[in-house]
Order: C-alpha cells, then sequence, then structure tokens
C-alpha cells in the first residue's frame, strides 16, 4: 500500500511501510530525518512534537495510515537554515542544554505563536507542559518564546 | 595500568568511589585491556612520548582555520563551549572563527571521563598550559622566520605580530613550521595573566545551540551508518534475572523482523542482565517483535524484593545495634543519653532513575579485524575497552565516536548499553544500533540509591551544639560493585554529608548496608542528593527547637572562619572553606530578602551545602495551602570559584535546581516483586512548563580554582523548599515537617 503525504512542503509517497508504523518511526527510520526525537513512545513527553495540517501533533503514536493526504512539518521544514524567530530566540536565549527535546519544545512553540502571537506567562504554561524537558530549560524556553514573539524582554 | 585505573576511577567518581571502593572499581575495569598510561594532563603526558600541542590539541590549516579539540563528553552541560573557550584564552584566537571536534577515544593523549562535576576543574591548567604551549611554539616560529628574538613577538587575535610599523603572520603561515619546533615543557610555559582574559569569565553563547535548535545535532540515537539494523532486547523484569527459555515463532513473523536471539549476562563490569535481542529493519519492527516474543524467564530470589521489605530493613537496621563507625569525635552517645532535651528526627529517601531524555542506545558495526561505535557515553575509554572485550578485539582497533548526549546525569558512566550493542552486532555481523524504548530506560537504570537516616543532636542553653549524631542505612553504591558483592562500610554514602560544618563537640556518624538487588550508581550528585537533604535538614529543626533563626542559627554554628579537611577526601582535596559557605549563605540571604516579612500560609527555607568542592545555598519562598504548593522563587547562590561561562553555570545551576525539584515533589522509583514499577512518565512524573518556578542565579566573583557546577546545586534544593514549607506552616494548625522525600500532596494536608 502507498501512502503519499506533503513532507515540509514536498510530495512523499511511501510503499512498503506498515501502516501501523509511527510517524515518528517512519520519519527517523525510514526517511533517515533524525531531528524529530523519541522519548516515550506514549504521547507524554513531547519530543516527537511534529505540525500536521499546521496543529501540534505528537508523531510517536501517530499511524503513518493516518498521515496520507496530510501536510507534515518537522523541525527540518522550519527553515533551510535554523533562522525562524523561534529558532533565533533559542539560540539568543542559549535555551538548549542536552537539547535532545528542544526540536520538539521549538515545534510546540511555533504551534503555539501561530495561534496567540503575544502568548502570556498562562498561554505557555498551557501549551508548552505536553513537552517534557529533563535538562530543565523551561526558564529559557519561557523567554524565548516571549523573545520570538517580541512581548517581553 | 594503575595510573591509567586511578585516573579512571577519579573521573567515575571523585568523591565516593575511589576511597570506599578502589579495590571494586579495579576489578570492574580489569580485564577491558585498558593501556597503561592515560592522562588529559599534557604536563604528565609529554614526559613519555611528548604530546604535541599543535596537534593533539589545537589543529590550524595553511588557510588559518583552527579547530580546538574536546576531550569530554557533551551531555548538555555545555562542556562543548567551556573548555575550548580556555584553549581560545590562552592561545589569543578570535573565539567566532574557531570550530570545535570530539577528541578521538586515544586514552594515551586524552583523559576523556566526563563525571564527578571534574571537566572544568580537572582541565583547567592543563588547557591552559597546552594552549599556552601551543602559543609559544607558533610564536617561535615567527620569531625564526623575521630572525628576531621571541620575547618581541607577541599573539593576537590568531596572528603572531612584531615591530613597529607592525608585521604579522597568521597562525596559518606558521603552523607548518612551529609544529616542528622542540615541545615547551608545559610546566613552565607562561601562561595568561587573569587581568588580561578576554574569553574567560565573560557571558559566551553555548557553540552547540544552533544546530540544537535547528535539530540538525546528532546524538547517538541519531547515527545512521549504512545498512544499519535495529535491535530492541527483552530483559528480565527482575533484576538480573535471566532466560529460561523463548520461543521466536511470534516474533520472527513481524513484518521486518530479522532476527531473534539470546544475548548473555556479562557479568558484573558493564553489568548487563543479558535476554532476547530482537533485530529488525527498523525500531518499531523490532518493538513490535518484542510485543510478540514469548519468553519464560528464571527470576532468581530477587523476585521477593519490595520497596515495604526494603523500609523494614531500614528500620531494623535503624533499631538494631550502632552500625559500623564512620566518624567519631567526643562521645555523643554519652552527651545524648543524659540530655534532657534533644532533637530526634528521620529521613529517608527513595531510589530515582536518571532519566535522560534521550533513552539509553548505542551504536556498533563489528567487522573481523575492527570495530566502529557510535557510543553517547560519559567514559568513551571504558566503551572502547566494553566493545574489545565483547569483540576480542585489541581497544586500538575500536574506534568509538563519542556523540552528543541526550543527557548524561551520570546514567551515560555506565556500558551496560554498551556491552548489549557489542554483543548483537557481533552476533548479527551488521551495524546494529541497540534501542532502549522509555520503558527500558526507566526499569533498567542503575538507581540513586535508596536511604533512611536517624539523625540526633542537642542545643545547649547558650544555643551551641553540643552533639551531632548521624546514622544512615542505604542500599549503597560501592556495596553493588564491592568484588565479593553487597559489601561496604558506607563511608561514601555520606560524602561531604560527613564534613558537618556546624561546630559540635561530640560527633558521631554510623552507617549500616541494607540490601538490595536493584542495580545502583551515580545520580546527579550522588550521596550528596541525600546528604544535603539530612544535614540541612536537620540543623533547620535544631534552630526551630533553640527557637532560633535558621540563618542566624547556621552562621553561629559555623562559628568563626576556618579550613576543614574533607572527612574521607583525597589527600588533594580542599578543605571546606567555612567563610565561602557563609558567604554563599549570607548572599542567597540577602538576595532573597530573608527577613521580609511574609504572610501566613508562605515561608522561606534555606539551606547551604558544600560538595564537588563548590560552595551553594538556596532560598526557597514558597506558599503552602491543604493539598498544595506553590514556589513562588528560588534564589540559588554559588561560589564556585573562578567562572569560565557565567552563562553556562546559570544554565547550570536552573538545570540542576529543576533535577532537584522533579526528584522532591514528583514520584519515588519503587520496588514490587523484585521489578521496577515506574514505566514512563506517565506514572514517573517530570516537572514540567507550568510547574517550574522562577530561578534567580547569583555568582560569588572568585579568583580560586575553578571547582564543579553539574551537580552541587541538587543536595541544596530539596531543604531549602522542606525548610520553606515548614516556616510557611509554623502559625498554622498543624507544623509540617516534610522528613521522607518525595514530598506528597497528602504530606501537605
Amino acid at each position: 500500500m502507498a501512502i503519499t503525504f506533503t513532507l515540509n512542503g514536498k510530495s512523499q509517497t511511501l510503499t512498503d511501510v506498515s501502516p501501523d508504523m509511527p510517524l515518528l518511526w517512519v520519519l527517523r527510520d525510514v526517511l533517515n530525518m533524525t531531528g524529530t526525537k523519541f522519548g516515550c513512545g506514549i504521547m507524554q513527553c513531547g519530543a516527537c512534537t511534529v505540525h500536521i495540517n499546521g496543529e501540534m501533533s505528537r508523531s510517536c503514536m501517530l499511524p503513518i495510515a493516518n498521515v496520507a493526504g496530510k501536510k507534515v512539518t518537522t523541525i527540518e521544514g522550519l527553515s533551510a537554515d535554523g533562522s525562524h524567530p523561534v529558532q533565533k530566540a533559542w539560540i539568543e536565549e542559549d535555551v538548549p542544554q542536552c537539547g535532545y527535546c528542544q526540536s520538539g519544545q521549538i515545534m510546540s512553540a511555533v504551534a503555539l505563536l501561530a495561534k496567540k502571537p503575544k502568548p502570556t506567562d498562562a498561554d505557555i504554561d498551557e501549551a508548552m507542559s505536553g513537552n517534557i524537558c529533563r535538562c530543565g530549560t523551561y526558564q529559557r524556553i519561557r523567554k524565548a518564546i516571549h523573545r520570538a514573539a517580541g512581548s517581553k524582554a | 595500568m594503575a595510573t591509567h585505573l586511578s585516573s579512571e576511577l577519579k573521573s567515575l567518581d571523585r568523591r565516593t568511589f575511589l576511597k570506599t571502593s578502589a579495590a571494586g572499581g579495579a576489578a570492574l575495569l580489569i580485564g577491558f585491556h585498558l593501556p597503561a598510561h592515560a592522562s588529559s594532563d599534557p604536563a604528565q603526558a609529554q614526559e613519555k612520548p611528548p604530546i604535541n600541542p599543535l596537534n593533539a590539541w589545537v589543529r590550524i590549516t595553511p588557510d588559518n582555520r583552527v579547530t580546538l579539540i574536546l576531550a569530554k563528553s557533551e551531555m548538555g552541560q555545555g562542556i562543548m563551549t567551556a573548555l575550548p573557550m580556555i584553549l581560545a584564552e590562552e592561545l589569543y584566537l578570535d573565539w567566532n572563527k574557531v570550530s570545535i571536534e570530539q577528541a578521538p577515544t586515544d586514552p594515551k593523549i586524552y583523559d576523556l571521563g566526563t563525571g564527578g562535576s571534574g571537566s572544568v576543574a580537572g582541565s583547567w591548567l592543563p588547557l591552559r598550559q597546552a594552549g599556552a604551549a601551543a602559543r609559544e611554539m607558533l610564536i617561535a616560529a615567527a620569531a625564526k622566520k623575521w630572525e628576531v628574538g621571541a620575547d618581541t613577538c607577541k599573539a593576537q587575535n590568531g596572528y603572531v605580530v612584531h615591530g613597529h610599523p607592525e608585521r604579522s603572520y597568521s597562525y596559518g603561515e606558521l603552523v607548518a613550521d612551529a609544529a616542528l619546533l622542540p615541545i615547551p615543557n608545559f610546566k613552565e610555559v607562561p601562561l595568561k595573566n587573569s587581568r588580561d582574559f578576554t574569553i574567560l569569565g565573560r557571558d559566551t553563547h553555548r557553540v552547540d545551540a544552533a544546530s540544537k535548535a535547528a535539530g540538525t545535532a546528532k546524538f547517538g540515537i541519531d547515527s545512521r551508518p549504512d545498512g544499519l539494523l535495529y535491535a530492541v532486547i527483552a530483559r528480565c523484569p527482575v533484576f538480573y534475572g535471566k532466560v529460561a527459555s523463548f520461543d521466536a515463532a511470534k516474533a520472527k513473523a513481524v513484518p521486518g523482523v530479522r532476527d531473534v536471539f539470546q544475548i548473555e549476562t556479562s557479568g558484573r563490569g558493564a553489568s548487563t542482565t543479558g535476554g532476547v535481542a530482537v533485530l529488525a529493519d527498523n525500531s518499531w519492527a523490532a518493538i513490535q517483535g518484542r510485543k510478540a516474543l514469548e519468553v519464560k524467564w528464571d527470576e532468581g530470589a530477587a523476585a521477593k524484593e519490595s520497596s515495604e521489605e526494603l523500609h523494614n530493613q531500614f528500620v531494623a537496621n535503624a533499631a538494631a545495634k550502632p552500625g559500623s563507625v564512620i566518624r567519631n569525635e567526643g562521645d555523643a552517645d554519652a552527651a545524648l543519653s543524659a540530655a534532657t532535651k534533644k532533637v530526634e528526627a528521620v529521613y529517608e529517601l527513595p531510589f530515582a532513575a536518571h532519566v535522560c531524555m534521550e533513552p539509553m542506545n548505542c551504536t556498533v558495526h563489528i567487522q573481523s579485524d575492527r570495530a566502529e561505535a557510535w557510543v553517547p557515553t560519559q567514559a568513551p575509554q571504558w566503551a572502547q575497552g566494553v566493545i574489545a572485550e565483547a569483540t576480542k578485539l585489541p581497544p586500538e582497533k575500536v574506534t568509538v565516536h563519542t556523540t552528543l548526549m541526550g543527557g548524561g546525569f551520570g546514567r551515560r558512566y555506565q556500558a551496560d548499553f554498551v556491552m548489549e550493542a557489542a554483543q548483537v552486532a557481533k552476533k548479527s555481523g551488521k551495524p546494529v544500533m541497540v534501542l532502549w524504548t522509555r520503558e527500558d530506560d526507566m526499569q533498567h537504570d542503575f538507581y540513586r540509591p535508596a536511604s533512611y537516616h536517624k539523625c540526633q543532636g542537642i542545643v545547649d542553653a547558650d544555643g551551641n551544639l553540643a552533639a551531632w549524631k548521624h546514622f544512615q542505612t542505604s542500599t549503597s553504591i560501592a556495596a553493588k560493585w564491592s568484588p565479593k558483592g553487597e559489601e561496604d562500610n558506607g563511608q561514601g554514602e555520606f560524602g561531604t554529608g560527613a564534613t558537618v560544618p556546624y561546630k559540635s563537640p561530640n560527633l558521631r556518624i554510623e552507617y549500616t548496608l541494607a540490601h538490595s538487588s536493584a542495580p545502583r550508581a551515580w545520580w546527579r550528585s550522588v550521596e550528596h542528593s541525600s546528604s544535603g537533604f539530612v544535614v540541612e535538614s536537620f540543623v533547620d529543626e535544631l534552630a526551630a527547637a533553640a527557637g532560633q533563626d535558621p540563618l542566624a542559627f547556621r552562621l553561629k554554628l559555623i562559628g568563626e572562619s576556618r579550613k576543614l579537611p574533607q572527612f574521607g577526601g583525597e589527600p588533594d582535596s580542599p578543605p571546606l572553606d567555612t567563610a565561602r559557605l557563609k558567604g554563599v549563605l549570607q548572599l542567597a540571604a540577602d538576595k532573597a530578602a530573608w527577613s521580609k516579612h511574609l504572610p501566613d500560609g508562605e515561608g522561606r527555607g534555606i539551606a547551604g551545602f558544600y560538595s564537588f568542592d563548590s560552595y551553594v545555598a538556596a532560598v526557597a519562598e514558597v506558599s503552602v495551602k491543604p493539598r498544595d504548593l506553590k514556589i513562588k522563587r528560588l534564589v540559588c547562590t554559588v561560589d564556585c570559584g573562578r567562572v569560565v561561562n557565567p552563562n553556562g553555570v546559570r544554565a547550570q545551576v536552573e538545570s540542576a535546581a529543576i533535577y532537584a525539584l522533579t526528584a522532591t515533589l514528583k514520584d519515588a522509583i519503587t520496588v514490587e516483586g523484585g521489578r521496577i514499577v515506574q514505566s514512563n512518565f506517565n506514572d514517573y512524573h517530570m516537572l514540567r512548563m507550568n510547574e517550574a518556578p522562577p530561578i534567580e542565579v547569583y555568582l560569588v566573583d572568585s579568583e580560586e580554582k575553578p571547582t564543579g557546577i553539574g551537580e552541587p546545586t541538587v543536595p541544596v534544593i530539596a531543604p531549602a523548599l522542606c525548610n520553606a514549607i515548614f516556616n510557611a506552616t509554623r502559625k498554622g494548625k498543624k507544623e509540617l515537617r516534610l522528613r521522607r522525600l518525595p514530598v506528597r500532596a497528602e504530606d501537605l494536608a
């Protein structure tokens, strides 16, 4: 069965992939796009966050069959050179430590800002609490989101 | 061999492991064919053979591209930024133009082990010397070309310059000649005056932030050598249980599964449990194959163990005869027997899991005469030794690529996941990644020991400490690794908690080992995570019993400024400087407005602790309601000597504070039927964005030698928080003195 979807703006057709394989593993192991991370496999940590049709989505339990015909954006598709305003804010605030969760954090933050261009701290709490950072970079993530939004220094 | 072992063990855990179980540790490493000589100290290394810094530590191309070599592992702590800053400073380089490259696993040149918060402390002088030696060689090369004295030339921004009008050569133009010059004696090369530093001590951006924000940074789990296969391993859920039998038919029927086979337990060194490997075309197929796999386990005697049984052991140990005496001054027992008023408290801490966001994994490709591995490891050389052992190859035929790590926290000092990958790769003959799922990672960790502490003390009528007694029983780390198994006097379980800064004529510290089959090892801040909680909670209880302000009480008991030798420390361990401890306590109090009135239901708590040769204090400000706690503010003050990158140090303090808050406020790792109960983030919760308090970090300006920073904030967080909860409830119906971690909602009822 062939599955076709749009991946970072380009059409992608997969054949010979188990339809129940989650998008996460298709990205990582079939397409070798390793920017999206495996953290828990049960939608509890957000490391695997991508956008499906512009909406924040966890890819670790999302069967590839359900992605057919949809638009998928991963961290690799956010910008060609890491120049998305959120990525720039992340660098400016030195958010990443180990960095493993940050692809997911950034994808969640971008989805938040698309809906709420000037998020409050409460908005950030609500949108970002699905993403675990074991290095505890939350304070810097908050600052970086405000910086990207231009809402607060 | 001996030289190397002591160096490796120092990195394993400078404060405990070496002192308490050097023999066990040596046994742990013997058999891995480790080379005889290893040191990151170029001064030492140059004696035989000389290490050329213009190859080992800095590489310069003729077109003037400069690459600095990083000989420690980056796990988030920012070492990839901090250590090259040291080299760049002495080399007078333009920081914005340097590249950084991970050192090869060559133990003749590098000491790669990354742990014990020791990377900056241990590399500070050697890297300065290496950078300075390289700089002197470049200057000498230029002087020779110009036929002038080297002392008339100087290094400047990647060039050597001379004379008026100024002439210059770029380092790239000089490097070919310079590399052939005699290598200066590292101990004699002139080091830059700290007044002239332009890089060190300045807020510097992380060099790895951009790739981590772009998603292009490569972690171990992102290794994709050609032809890679993926494996997961079914392990006995009971500690060190064995495979009795297995039926692979259903697993092999899963599309994408290539093979199913057993791997053996690897004994004490890498301490793997063995199991059944499922090898597949991709991770998903491997995971599905493992679900379908049928295994019968020989669970062994550990199946009887539980957290309840362990708690009962603790209680029985505390009630039974005295523990082994770790430290004894005066006669605390007599003083306590005679006292009419004494303070007694019992504290208990559970097992804790590391939970790196990147689950354990290792990628290995074994060919007939060589092996190549991509390993997210804090101990590349150990990984190399383990693969050599599994393959019977000499270590120099094993190329270990040290990758970025999605967290380390001590977990990645182990080599269990490396051994497994080597075993599976050997059997398959293909490049293989052994991937751990989150459940594997949480249930087959090497846990922070569970511990139980009974403290007794007396404050006399003048407010002085008349006696201090600390009994601990725990499932020690050293016992897990001791050659005979489960033997340990427990000294390592106290760490600097045995160097009590509070003056008392009668001081006694005792220990009794409790038994468990649960694997234990170094968890961020190791024994100090419990020692800090116990010592700084108990001194707070003494202050309350004496009706004293907790800060004033501490400062009075610490007394005049003095230097206390680290009890049980290494000969070169710096003493605890009480002036510096008082300094961070006072600074934290000042920044947190310690004396400012708070309404009922709110409170502040303070704690200060010395570990990894650094001084950290914290003040937590909280609001407590029934079953509800809000941390309004967390102030951390740090004296870790000279600061290389203040931005990086602040990040580590913020990080350690959140790490400690998770351990303080979230879940315990518990044991039932000899297996870990918790399995994933749904039952072992992590602190999240909506719960993260604002953290303020203040660094003491110091010219002392740099000391540890990745870990020493952890020990002060739980006591500062619990002391704040006590303070907030002081006027309520019930004072809440929380002595058992983690804090549960019902504790706040």
